[in-house]
């Protein structure tokens, strides 16, 4: 019967800081556990006091990795409790600010954080010499997501023209043009990202657990929608708390979640659990060709579910630009009328489903704040599945188990500077 | 030799270093010119033999004092990374709330597992040879600052406001559009960012050197804006300076 001892201190190649420790004596397993190390931040207490035209600039600096997700979901929770319409162009470029970002995070994550374990690299850099056209694609990809968040966002991490009630610019119809035609172009570059993936092994390893994202009657949703879970149906965004169920636990600076099982689990796997049916003809066809069916339940596919999430959000992006030049853009001026209220806003952004919640008095200053992150949705889904992979493991060799579990954590492409930010507050 | 490099982040975003990431071919540059030996948010390889170091993050905990001091002593160059590392940044606007009823507010009865002091930027623990200012940097700002570490040269971050860079683009004055900016007083070296996207500035880059405060008031005055709106402004990136050390 063997020891095994692993101590991975700030697990790499994730955002934020995240410890995987397991302790094996005499082949029974005494320790198995994924901490959470991050400093906390305390943006929920920090806003307090700050206008509602700043809360979203703020609460963008959660993370740079998901910083337009974050500005959405705070804007639309802004925009519930004051009672701001918004306008159907608005939502036009929101759809195409949040597709922006899934694509530009889910190249990052596949190409720069996963392949190289795939492919037995420490990390991107030693890619660059040995398959060059790869890291070329890669950053080719990137900059084409990162180009378009600027044009629509201003800034693709922390984007500056996003704000309560619409945008402070507007794009021109040229650059516009031309991103459309860049979007066409590289087609070609998702489809060679397909076949290298299929290429890749990807760990056998099943759990069945909770799934949990936005859904929509209208779209495979991720700007908007209501809460749908494989165990509990559907929940109005105002009621998240419900599906929430937050805790503390001594081991992570972050809080914990759970709904109907121990752990649930969000991100692009939830969301094509969920949603499938409503992906582009395209996202089907690389789901197909990459060999991923509704139901999964091994999630070391979030990652080929991400891939597929790419190509739709490039099919997607064509069709939203599309709809909005016939439409033709006009400068809206909307005038806000502030008023005392409480609302809570829902994105489904790369890593998963986001909360934020807010109350303002009547001059608009914010009063209460609450923001509930995906990596934080997610923690105890990836304690559970540690739980349950590494006994399958222990009879390879110490530093295997150590890469399959570091894998493991990497799936999930948690988010941890994000998940360090929640509370526990009363609304009145 | 090329320069042995190495990333290191405190309490933030890690948006600077996405920044980073973010500079795609320019990032092939930088890689070929410097051999980066630790980047955690990239890398898994990784060791402590560097020269340079570049630090995201503001220091708002005890355990943080010992690992900045070890980056320091370290390092023959130490660069702030963004305004978390550079001024406080966002970080902190908690320092203006009783730290206790920060803690309580986030973490309810279970407060005490959560270390947390007045976060600060680096420079208040080790000496800090160069800045790159900005929430989030400018991938410009970093190309540049890094050829000229490499060339040998003296970084020089500007000392005049964001608010020359922006005439010279050609902007309407974010005041005119009804919004209280701190363009005037704020250094410059983003291209005027958020006032060309018609944004007003909120100060992440940190004050110059010597403000022109009185033309400051006088803007105030010009437009009917109040000396507590300005100082709110302020405290969202440069409170650090105003109260909380």
């Amino acid at each position: 019967m063997r020891n095994i001892n692993i101590n991975v201190e700030h697990v790499t190649r994730l955002e934020g800081h995240g410890n995987i420790v397991v302790n094996v004596k005499e082949g029974r397993i005494e320790e198995c556990m994924w901490k959470v190390v991050e400093a906390p931040r305390f943006f929920e207490a920090f806003v307090r006091g700050r206008s509602y035209l700043e809360v979203s600039h703020l609460t963008s600096r959660i993370c740079g990795i998901c910083s337009i997700g974050h500005t959405l979901a705070s804007l639309k929770a802004t925009e519930a409790a004051l009672g701001v319409e918004i306008s159907e162009q608005t939502k036009l470029l929101r759809r195409i600010l949040i597709q922006g970002e899934n694509l530009q995070s889910h190249v990052l994550h596949a190409y720069f954080l996963v392949a190289p374990d795939l492919v037995g690299a420490p990390s991107v850099f030693p890619l660059v010499a040995t398959h060059p056209e790869v890291v070329l694609r890669a950053l080719r990809m990137k900059k084409l997501a990162n180009d378009l968040c600027d044009i629509f966002g201003g800034r693709t991490v922390h984007p500056i023209t996003p704000t309560v009630g619409g945008f402070t610019k507007l794009p021109g119809t040229g650059e516009i043009k031309a991103i459309r035609q860049r979007l066409v172009e590289a087609i070609p570059d998702l489809e060679a990202t397909v076949a290298l993936f299929k290429t890749l092994t990807i760990p056998q390893f099943e759990r069945e657990t909770e799934y949990i994202a936005l859904t929509s009657d209208e779209e495979y949703a991720l700007y908007d929608g209501d809460i749908a879970s494989t165990d509990a149906g559907v929940t109005k965004v105002a009621n998240y708390r419900s599906v929430t169920n937050e805790y503390l636990v001594p081991q992570s600076t972050a809080k914990y979640t759970r709904n109907k099982r121990d752990s649930y689990f969000v991100g692009a796997l939830a969301r094509f659990n969920l949603n499938h049916r409503q992906l582009s003809p395209l996202a089907k066809t690389v789901a197909e060709e990459l060999g991923l069916k509704a139901p999964c339940h091994n999630p070391f596919f979030n990652t080929v579910a991400q891939v597929v999430e790419a190509a739709h959000a490039a099919e997607e992006l064509i069709r939203l630009i599309d709809d909005l030049l016939s439409r033709g853009l006009r400068r809206e001026n909307g005038e806000i009328k502030l008023r005392a209220g409480t609302g809570a806003g829902a994105v489904d952004v790369p890593r998963g489903i986001l909360f934020h919640e807010y109350t303002y008095d009547d001059q608009g200053i914010c009063r209460e704040a609450n923001c509930i992150i995906p990596t934080n949705q997610n923690h105890a889904n990836i304690q559970k599945d540690m739980e349950a992979f590494l006994p399958l493991l222990l009879d390879k060799p110490e530093e295997e188990i150590r890469l399959k579990l570091e894998m493991l954590v990497r799936a999930y492409d948690p988010c941890i500077s994000c998940s360090t930010h929640l509370l526990d507050v009363k609304f009145v | 030799m090329k320069p042995k490099v190495a990333f290191f982040d405190f309490a933030s975003c890690e948006g600077c270093q996405l920044q980073i990431v973010n500079l795609e071919a320019e990032m092939l540059d930088v890689i070929g010119a410097v051999d980066i030996v630790q980047f955690r948010e990239a890398m898994t390889e990784s060791s402590d033999d560097y020269s340079i170091a570049f630090v995201e993050g503001s220091i708002t905990r005890e355990k943080d004092i010992p690992r900045l001091k070890k980056i320091r002593e370290q390092a023959a160059v130490l660069v702030a990374l963004g305004s978390c590392a550079t001024i406080g940044g966002v970080n902190c606007l908690k320092n203006f709330q009783p730290l206790e009823e920060v803690r309580r507010y986030v973490y309810g009865d279970r407060a005490h597992w959560y270390e947390t002091f007045a976060a600060r930027p680096i420079d208040s623990v080790v000496p800090v040879d160069f800045y790159i200012h900005g929430c989030p940097i400018n991938k410009e700002d970093f190309v540049k600052t890094v050829t000229e570490l490499l060339l040998g040269k003296t970084p020089e971050t500007p000392s005049y406001p964001v608010c020359v860079e922006c005439k010279l683009k050609g902007n309407v004055c974010v005041f005119e559009l009804g919004r209280f900016c701190l363009g005037p007083v704020t250094r410059a070296g983003c291209g005027s960012w958020c006032p060309t996207y018609q944004d007003n500035c909120t100060g992440c880059r940190g004050l110059i050197p010597h403000p022109n405060t009185d033309a400051e008031k006088e803007v105030l005055q010009k437009y009917g804006l109040t000396v507590e709106q300005a100082v709110g402004q302020f405290r969202v990136f440069l409170g650090y300076g105003e109260v909380a050390k």
